[in-house]
């Protein structure tokens, strides 16, 4: 089986190039037959990652870009979205559905992104987010 | 440059219940949410006892973001002793609700009837 050749996209930290960046790869996702039910988590995910690198990672900072590499298969989309950012612990981050977290207005994305994505992962260092879906109905 | 209209909310009445409709498909970017929040909170200050219903009818998409905004506003009700319920979001909503456990927060009904049968003096 061929290696795959992944898509890059530089972006600055600006919500608008994020949106562009994300219909392009929900484009590919539709092009490549993925259901709706597929598109919307991917959605939801990219927007809850890019959030993440804008606000978090890069601090909002218009000059700190964050580089998009992806793929998009019959059978996968694969996605990594690295920020200019210093990291953070994913481990570290409550859990917002406690009792004592749950009227908490933030930290539900990474949250949202495990239960929708078939892979949510993150280098060592916490600036770098990997999200794979895999294509619910590949035969269809 | 085409310019997009800006997101909105529709405000109406029914009885003692303020019903406010969602008009934007997508709650997902800052912007967005921002100006919605702004709308919003604008309602609740015009009537701190407020009995609220928010419509999700329109509403395809919504971010973690958004889910922080509805809860802000609905600490801000409940400060002022008012009473806020959702109804109408679609299968897809609701389970973000439910993964994020926030329909234990939230009174959420099917429709606008159900939620203004609950709606108590």
């Amino acid at each position: 089986m061929p290696a795959q050749t992944y898509h890059e996209i530089e972006i600055s930290s600006i919500c608008a190039q994020a949106k562009k960046a994300e219909d392009g790869i929900i484009a590919a996702a539709r092009t490549h037959g993925y259901g709706e039910e597929d598109i919307f988590a991917l959605q939801l995910s990219l927007e809850e990652a890019l959030s993440n690198a804008i606000r978090h990672g890069n601090k909002q900072d218009p000059d700190k870009s964050i580089t998009i590499r992806y793929y998009v298969n019959r059978d996968r989309i694969d996605i990594y979205i690295a920020d200019e950012g210093t990291g953070f612990n994913p481990i570290k981050v409550p859990d917002p559905t406690t009792a004592e977290n749950l009227e908490s207005p933030h930290g539900r994305g990474i949250l949202l992104m495990r239960a929708y994505m078939n892979l949510v992962e993150y280098n060592d260092t916490g600036n770098v987010i990997h999200i794979v879906k895999l294509n619910d109905e590949p035969d269809k | 440059m085409t310019m997009e209209p800006g997101p909105k909310i529709e405000v109406s009445h029914e009885g003692a219940v303020t019903v406010v409709e969602l008009l934007d498909e997508e709650i997902l970017e800052e912007g967005t949410i921002n100006t919605i929040a702004d709308s919003l909170f604008a309602v609740v200050a015009d009537d701190p006892k407020i009995k609220l219903l928010l419509s999700f009818e329109r509403v395809r998409h919504l971010s973690s973001s958004a889910l922080g905004t509805l809860i802000r506003l609905n600490k801000r009700v409940e400060e002022n002793n008012g009473i806020l319920k959702i109804c109408h979001l679609r299968k897809s909503l609701l389970a973000i609700f439910k993964i994020t456990k926030l329909n234990r927060l939230f009174d959420i009904y099917d429709d606008k009837a159900a939620a203004l049968s609950n709606f108590t003096d």
